[in-house]
């Protein structure tokens, strides 16, 4: 089974229908195990009960890039390879991804109220988030804004691979400006400086987030390619319907050309 | 090159001859900033402290009306398909126009806002920061608002959508613009770090802004 096999939608689906099910067993575990872990987490010394939104927020942060990342290499497919299932994959994940966005924003402005004392602040990384949001929306409605999926999916993937830009803005931005929002603690130069305690429930809950997301959008693009499908049977039914009610009257064309022969 | 050459001067005398509505622009910046005071009251203190601000702002809303034009009028009367067909590369073609209408377009903003900032009360170096930032400024808004116009024309979208693309693009353009404009009013920061990044936005938009026009010109026409 390689990438090539994957091109055909049937192969796609039939594959799909076989493993989501054990995907979003895996994924529903995980996120138990990763919430109880994060319950049961202690209480941070300074930040006292709030520090547990970090175990959602944090996924979500991560999530909301890397889905940039994975409409990034799906961009490419459409443009360089024009695989199929590309354009397909891009499409399902704008939506998914501009939620966690959303999510990693909203958990974000909630444990910044009692930590920072404001709901919002206009630091880089913040201001950077949300200008990924803003072309998240950006993105569906370019999606929304074409009938034809594959002309729209090529529009999508150019401004996709443009926005990439801003994907490193965010991860550096912490330790390129000095901001409020705190430098990368995780994912750094000379490991992690988060205490164990909160590490682990953390790695939990990230691989959580990040196969809820493989299962979210195996399962849009399902959806999206099941879609496809009914647009193309609808357009061939409404094709056939015009064609024979065009034979029983006597096709358009036929009666142009008689008048201008009459002319 | 000759072809290049050929296509700014071509394009800049469209944009400033009857219909060309490359002007338009400096009128939609001027009543832009003519509206201001209105929704903030004429207070002269306050007025010159969001100066720079209001005319980055209008500077940027003035770029974004005329960058429909960019493709569309070519894209009606059939000569972007010539020019995407030409031997010059597509590229190259797309930094031309953008070249020719960052020159009928971009050009007079920057030329308008001395006589705007008197009418924001601000004082001379203000008035020649604010100038200089958006010499350095406004040919990344053109370059970036590029991408988008090319999409827009290729999915035969224009306005809204356009703007919706553009605009996220353009927000590290608006902060450092304004950051350098304030810096060199304030005095207490350094100007020339944040003027810097703006230069080298432009430059990275510059090189972009060409090659992503040219793909969705080259993938969308058909």
């Amino acid at each position: 089974m390689t990438l090539t096999d994957l091109a055909n939608p049937t192969k796609f689906l039939a594959l799909t229908a076989r493993i989501l099910p054990w995907l979003a067993g895996v994924t529903a575990i995980l996120l138990a195990i990763g919430l109880y872990q994060s319950a049961m987490a202690p209480d941070d010394y300074q930040q006292g009960a709030t520090v547990k939104i970090m175990f959602i927020h944090v996924p979500n942060a991560w999530l909301s890039m890397f889905v940039w990342g994975v409409m990034s290499v799906a961009a490419l497919g459409t443009l360089v390879w024009r695989h199929p299932l590309a354009d397909v994959a891009a499409k399902a994940a704008a939506p998914i991804g501009a939620a966690f966005t959303f999510l990693a924003l909203v958990t974000g402005s909630l444990w910044g109220r009692p930590m920072w004392g404001t709901y919002w602040e206009w630091d880089a990384r913040l201001t950077s988030v949300l200008i990924l949001f803003l072309m998240y929306l950006g993105l569906m409605a370019l999606w929304r804004a074409v009938e034809d999926p594959s002309r729209a999916a090529r529009a999508a993937a150019v401004l996709t691979l443009v926005g990439a830009i801003n994907i490193p803005i965010i991860k550096f931005s912490v330790d390129w400006w000095n901001t409020l929002h705190q430098p990368a603690s995780v994912l750094r130069m000379g490991g992690s400086t988060l205490d164990k305690a909160f590490l682990w429930p953390l790695l939990v809950m990230a691989i959580a987030f990040s196969l809820l997301f493989i299962t979210l959008h195996l399962a849009a693009m399902r959806n999206e390619i099941l879609r496809r499908r009914v647009r193309s049977l609808q357009m061939m039914q409404a094709n056939r319907v015009a064609f024979t009610s065009e034979v029983g009257t006597g096709s358009r064309d036929g009666n142009a050309s008689q008048e201008i022969g009459a002319a | 090159m000759n072809a290049l050459a050929a296509l700014i001067r071509r394009d800049i005398k469209i944009a400033l001859r009857v219909g060309g509505g490359a002007l338009i622009g400096v009128l939609f910046f001027l009543t832009v900033t003519v509206l201001m005071p209105f929704a903030v009251g004429p207070d002269l203190a306050l007025l010159s402290r969001l100066g720079p601000a209001i005319l980055w702002l209008g500077a940027l809303l003035a770029s974004l009306l005329t960058l429909d034009r960019l493709f569309t009028a070519d894209h009606e009367d059939g000569s972007l398909d010539l020019i995407v067909m030409s031997r010059t590369p597509l590229e190259l073609a797309c930094a031309a126009k953008a070249l020719a209408h960052w020159i009928a377009a971009g050009l007079p903003l920057i030329i308008a806002t001395p006589v705007l900032g008197l009418l924001l009360n601000l004082d001379g170096t203000a008035t020649l920061a604010v100038a200089a930032t958006l010499l350095a400024g406004t040919p990344a808004l053109t370059f970036t608002g590029m991408i988008g116009a090319a999409l827009a024309v290729t999915l035969h979208r224009g306005g809204l959508l356009l703007a919706v693309l553009v605009l996220p693009l353009s927000i590290p353009v608006l902060i450092f613009g304004v950051a350098a404009s304030q810096a060199a009013i304030s005095g207490s920061l350094p100007f020339g770090t944040p003027f810097s990044i703006l230069c080298a936005l432009s430059l990275a938009s510059l090189v972009i802004g060409p090659f992503a026009a040219a793909a969705s010109l080259r993938h969308g026409l058909d």
